[in-house]
């Protein structure tokens, strides 16, 4: 503790130079949009170790020219921390994290229009004493609900300087930098509502009892110790298990001393709050009929709400499937290029191969998912900023509830039928841990753009061309993209039965005003993502391409041809290993090749099959008709087909839930900080195909097919 | 005696004041914490299509929950 202390106390003293402010606020205060005013392009991210929780510190130039510092703490309602990130915002306020300097000077951030509720995690926020400003945000929507907010007098009371603002549209921002840059940020006059004395002396106990063991400071505020007692985070981010013992006993002694304690200290709270806003705002008896409700009159109407619904995920599908095609086969292309540059520069050999088939293809498939990244991060930025993302939310809830998760995992879910990359990195607007957790874990289940090359090769080889109406073949996609669901389905509900039981937290959503969108930020968010993705799970993606080229490359067969190479290859040599236990799902070794090289990614199969039986490859994933000719030629030694239809039917649903993707892989160990995870997801989705592949080829057979 | 209110139980766009919430439910404190204290004056916007969750307006923010929560909040008639 000792040492927290000396280092937060080096800042305090060498603030005059460079003070860290900290901005704080509820969710949807636009807290965000502030700081991305503010610094820009000037801001780091990085993760609090252990959590997913993001941690932003910036800087902007005051207006005397000197470097300020800015930490933008995770959006909160109270510092009874119930996650991680309401942990870290507590934390940090009190000074208890030994990575970041307790700040100098607080920024608070209300939303005008939703002032009480705002209201009551500042007056919180003031008690701890630090020089504050209180920032007004979202004024025009206040001012649309005909809201009058005395903000001299509001100053007056609090003592500290209270600045109206506009963040979207840039109101007040000089406002609030000149307030920055003064020295002397003064320090809130704001008194704790009156706490029954019960409470008081069992608090003043409490504080005794955790400074003693360093849980917080020995000159710590009465209410400081409150926010470790009252601590809901399941998890307990943030607190030293060898303190949770001493802070369950505080809590026993709080419960004995006054039964519904937190309750009463909440009430206390806002009657304060409500006199405080008796004083200060000035509103109509009834509020009147704001934009916020005429949207919501069409946009959560029963019918138009579910029609407009429809219209905006159309809208995102397209754009993700349609609209990304375009940048995709120029960066394919571009890689493509290179490549065949490097061929023709290049001297033969396995340094060229290396190069050409192992990084350059390697970084391509990288960078191949930035149009989609780009396009999805950025509608989601939108559909948030707008306040649209609440809506869909609340749409979804039920039908998302059947399976036990919430209406914020139904975007995710969604957008992984284009790509289950993108999806898993969205989750981080799910709050509740374990919906994130599930939404994660069965994401890969819907059908993603890469399960298609292989899905239409298989549907081809399945059914005869002529015989068959193409009726046939789309209803064939259809089971496909229904099995897929179902898959989701299933798993979330089996998860959340078994594998993670504990409490659900409640569903809590808050139902944000309508407004602008502030572009700025929403692509600076959008860059952010596409900077993680390139650094987090580039890097693995890389490697592991690198791996697969060098498993199907040596050893060398000297003169053989590449079908012949492949056989003999470390991946030929795996797919004959792994060829007695895949047989009784109707594969022969060949087919194990193939399961094996597309563990890179599902649409390799098709390439891969390509090679195996030495088909000339074609670059044109459409153009797969040799292949599936050949596909129905190739016989067991016996004379028997390879590829009857069952065999191809049993492909199918190995493919429908195999985890096939190192990408996705790579993306879910980054965003759930560790290998378990992602491991997990490896195991229970490649079980549950072989097991289901199986169950179709042996049932299959017993049937006769 | 009849059987108070819930919060669940009003239809849309009724309005009431919190006469009691349960206390010690981690839940419900956080449902006070975002404003639902006893004396507050809610009104129930709307339901969901599929008639959960509830959307209702407290101290001018608005805030859906589903019905799970909400029944537990009891209600007295509006002023």
């Amino acid at each position: 503790m000792s040492k927290r202390q000396a280092s937060s106390s080096a800042v305090a003293q060498g603030f005059s130079s460079e003070p860290l402010f900290a901005l704080i606020g509820n969710p949807n205060s636009g807290k965000t949009t502030i700081f991305n005013a503010l610094t820009g392009l000037r801001q780091k991210v990085a993760n609090y170790p252990g959590v997913t929780v993001e941690k932003k510190i910036g800087e902007c130039i005051s207006q005397h020219g000197k470097r300020l510092q800015i930490i933008d703490l995770p959006g909160a309602y109270s510092l009874n921390a119930r996650s991680p990130d309401e942990a870290v915002l507590r934390d940090v306020l009190l000074g208890r994290r030994a990575d970041t300097p307790r700040p100098d000077r607080v920024i608070c951030i209300v939303d005008a229009a939703n002032l009480e509720r705002n209201l009551y995690l500042m007056t919180q926020v003031l008690e701890l004493g630090l020089p504050t400003i209180l920032v007004l945000n979202m004024m025009d929507v206040a001012e649309d609900k005909h809201w009058r907010i005395n903000v001299e007098k509001l100053s007056g009371i609090l003592g500290i300087p209270v600045i109206p603002m506009q963040a979207n549209s840039g109101r007040g921002l000089i406002e609030l930098k000149v307030a920055m840059s003064r020295t002397d940020v003064p320090v809130p006059q704001w008194q704790s509502p009156p706490v029954p004395e019960a409470i008081r002396a069992e608090l003043s106990r409490s504080r005794d009892a955790l400074a003693q063991v360093g849980a917080v400071s020995a000159d710590a505020k009465l209410m400081e110790p409150l926010y470790l007692i009252s601590d809901h985070d399941p998890s307990h981010y943030g607190i030293a298990s060898s303190h949770l013992d001493r802070i369950f006993e505080c809590r026993k002694g709080l419960e004995r001393a006054f039964p519904g304690w937190e309750d009463e200290l909440v009430n206390a709270r806002y009657a304060a709050v409500s006199s405080l806003c008796k004083e200060v705002l000035h509103r109509p008896q009834e509020d009147g009929r704001t934009l916020t409700d005429r949207l919501d009159g069409i946009f959560l109407h029963p019918v138009w709400g579910i029609i407009s619904l429809f219209m905006v995920l159309g809208l995102l599908f397209y754009l993700m499937f349609s609209v990304a095609e375009g940048p995709m086969k120029m960066i394919e292309a571009l890689f493509g290029g290179l490549g065949g540059w490097l061929q023709g520069h290049m001297g033969e050999g396995d340094l060229r191969d290396l190069l050409v088939k192992g990084v350059i293809k390697g970084v391509g498939g990288v960078v191949i998912f930035l149009p989609q990244i780009m396009i999805l991060f950025f509608f989601i930025g939108m559909m948030e900023d707008t306040g649209y993302m609440a809506r869909i939310a609340f749409i979804m809830d039920r039908l998302m509830s059947t399976v036990g998760l919430n209406g914020k995992s139904f975007l995710p879910i969604l957008s992984s039928h284009s790509c289950a990359v993108p999806a898993i990195m969205a989750t981080r607007t799910i709050e509740s841990p374990k919906d994130r957790l599930i939404t994660i874990l069965v994401s890969p289940l819907a059908v993603c753009s890469a399960r298609v090359p292989v899905y239409i090769l298989l549907i081809a080889a399945t059914v005869s061309v002529t015989a068959v109406p193409t009726l046939t073949k789309v209803g064939f996609m259809l089971g496909l993209y229904f099995l897929g669901l179902s898959g989701v389905f299933f798993f979330a509900w089996l998860f959340n039965k078994c594998v993670m039981r504990g409490v659900n937290s409640p569903m809590i959503l808050e139902m944000p005003s309508y407004k602008r969108p502030a572009l700025k930020s929403i692509l600076l968010h959008m860059w952010e993502r596409v900077t993680l993705f390139l650094k987090r799970a580039g890097t693995v993606i890389l490697g592991l391409s690198i791996l697969i080229w060098f498993a199907s490359t040596y050893p060398k067969t000297p003169g053989a041809t590449p079908d012949q190479q492949l056989a003999n290859s470390f991946a030929g040599q795996a797919g004959h290993f792994i060829e007695p236990a895949i047989k009784p799902l109707g594969y022969d070794w060949k087919i194990g090749i193939g399961l094996i090289s597309s563990f890179a990614a599902r649409e390799v199969f098709v390439g891969t099959m390509g090679i195996v039986y030495a088909v000339d490859e074609s670059e044109d994933e459409k153009n797969i008709q040799p292949i599936r000719e050949r596909l129905r030629d190739e016989r067991w030694p016996d004379g028997r087909r390879v590829y009857t239809p069952l065999v191809c039917l049993s492909l199918m649903v190995f493919y429908a839930f195999a985890m096939q993707c190192m990408s996705t892989l790579a993306v879910v160990r980054r965003e759930t900080n560790s290998w378990k995870w992602p491991l997990f997801q490896l195991g229970y989705m490649t079980s549950t195909a072989y097991l289901l592949a199986l169950l179709v080829y042996q049932v299959g057979t017993l049937l006769g097919f | 005696m009849v059987a108070p209110l819930k919060l669940s139980e009003l239809p849309a766009g009724q309005s009431g004041v919190i006469s009691h919430i349960p206390t010690g439910r981690s839940a419900l404190t956080r449902l006070r914490e975002m404003g639902l204290v006893p004396g507050t004056r809610v009104t129930i916007i709307r339901r969901a299509p599929l008639g959960e969750p509830i959307e209702i307006s407290v101290h001018g923010s608005r805030l859906a929950m589903r019905n799970h929560e909400a029944a537990f909040i009891e209600l007295a008639a509006a002023p």
